[in-house]
């Protein structure tokens, strides 16, 4: 009986002292913002392959998923004689849930995953401590950057998607299964508004980039040394990358959208 | 230097295709190139009954937006809707005082707008001036319930 409660107690307390260790290490990322705007090009290497290189996942993940919001949209919105609304529907699913939220699951684990392994690596193979011997602080100049660039590549990443999104639903809404082309427009315009939804949706992102970026750094800097430690924080980072994003979703849906 | 110079140009083009997809979503997807929220000028109307009328739904002149729907709140005085409706600046001057509000409903299931229908006079709607001429929502119980009761009546009448 009290070794059950002993262990109860000893997952309280790991819990607690990940997460201080987590918030702990996230003050120490951003205690070296301001040094990074003296070097620049750290930042710029990140972007690219943190941004850059998850752009065609993206991209093409957001053309399908307007696409087929467009045809399921479309059959569904006919029985109603209502398809004059699929502009409407498409665009508003994708800036306020689709967008952020898809973007950020690709983006855990196209982006997330790389980050913990490169850096649960660079633990094992004890370059971290190399750069700790030569009086460089490897949080400042390893994680910094990649934090920041994820945080900046986050809500661009989004935008690209919920975009390509709306216009994949105009090809085939419009294109393909003759919705009026100003009836998709208009409707769309006067249904979306840009602070109650594009706003929101923007916000969403930031907050989104910023948890699944500081999962995947924390997880890396915390992988034990080994092989199989840096295999097991990659896939902790895209399962709990996802739980937060899918958690966060729903709460910040709650205090954005209910009235 | 060749790798450098293709990152940084890579990165650009990655940062100009999010703004533009940014600027796409503000300006094509959503309501801005027709906001003009926070401008123009007041106007009160008050309804016996506004239906589901909401916040921010239309005011139409001749089937054309002039403004929208701003506040809606609840006079416990004279019991009655008070609606304040924000006419864009352009139409400043331009809509006579004793123009008549309606509501309309826009298609069967559609929402609710405000429709004025222009008046004659000389003097125009200013801002904090107040629509007297106004006919409420049509509500459809109690369009049912009058054709129910006059088709009684007749029933009456025949007997």
């Amino acid at each position: 009986m009290l070794n059950q409660l002993a262990a109860l107690g000893r997952i309280g307390i790991g819990t607690l002292q990940q997460l201080g260790r987590g918030h702990l290490l996230l003050l120490h990322i951003l205690s070296g913002v301001p040094a990074l705007f003296g070097r620049p090009r750290l930042l710029l290497n990140q972007i690219f392959a943190v941004g850059v290189l998850s752009l065609l996942i993206v991209a093409i993940s957001g053309t399908f998923v307007g696409m087929v919001l467009g045809l399921q949209g479309y059959y569904i919105l006919s029985q109603f004689g209502a398809e004059q609304t699929l502009g409407v529907m498409v665009a508003a699913s994708l800036v306020r849930e689709l967008g952020p939220v898809v973007t950020a699951l690709l983006f855990a684990g196209r982006a997330g995953s790389a980050l913990t392994a490169e850096i649960g690596l660079m633990k094992a193979t004890e370059q971290l401590s190399g750069l700790e011997m030569m009086a460089v602080n490897p949080v400042k100049r390893i994680l910094t950057p990649r934090f920041l660039a994820g945080f900046i590549s986050m809500p661009l990443l989004a935008a690209i998607f919920s975009a390509l999104g709306v216009i994949g639903g105009y090809f085939v809404g419009v294109g393909l299964l003759g919705v009026d082309d100003g009836a998709f427009w208009s409707q769309m315009q006067a249904k979306i508004d840009l602070h109650e939804d594009v706003f929101n949706g923007v916000i969403k992102s930031l907050v989104f980039g910023l948890v699944c970026t500081w999962i995947a750094l924390f997880q890396g800097y915390s992988a034990l040394p080994t092989s199989e430690g840096v295999s097991r924080a990659t896939t902790r980072t895209v399962v709990h990358s996802s739980f937060a994003v899918l958690g966060l979703d729903f709460i910040l849906t709650a205090l954005m959208f209910g009235e | 230097m060749m790798h450098n110079r293709t990152t940084e140009i890579l990165v650009g083009a990655f940062m100009a295709v999010g703004f533009v997809a940014l600027f796409f979503l503000s300006m094509q997807v959503s309501n801005l190139s027709s906001s003009a929220s926070g401008e123009g000028y007041l106007v009160d109307a008050r309804f016996d009954n506004i239906g589901s009328l909401k916040v921010r739904a239309p005011v139409t002149m001749a089937g054309v937006r002039v403004g929208r729907v701003s506040e809606i709140s609840f006079d416990a005085k004279t019991f009655e809707a008070v609606v304040k409706l924000r006419i864009e600046d352009r139409y400043r001057d331009a809509i006579p005082d004793d123009t008549f509000a309606k509501i309309f409903t826009a298609g069967l299931l559609g929402e609710q707008y405000v429709g004025l229908d222009a008046g004659g006079s000389a003097t125009y709607l200013a801002d904090g001036s107040q629509i007297s001429l106004t006919q409420s929502a049509l509500v459809l119980e109690e369009i049912i319930g009058q054709f129910l009761f006059s088709k009684a009546e007749e029933g009456a009448g025949i007997e």
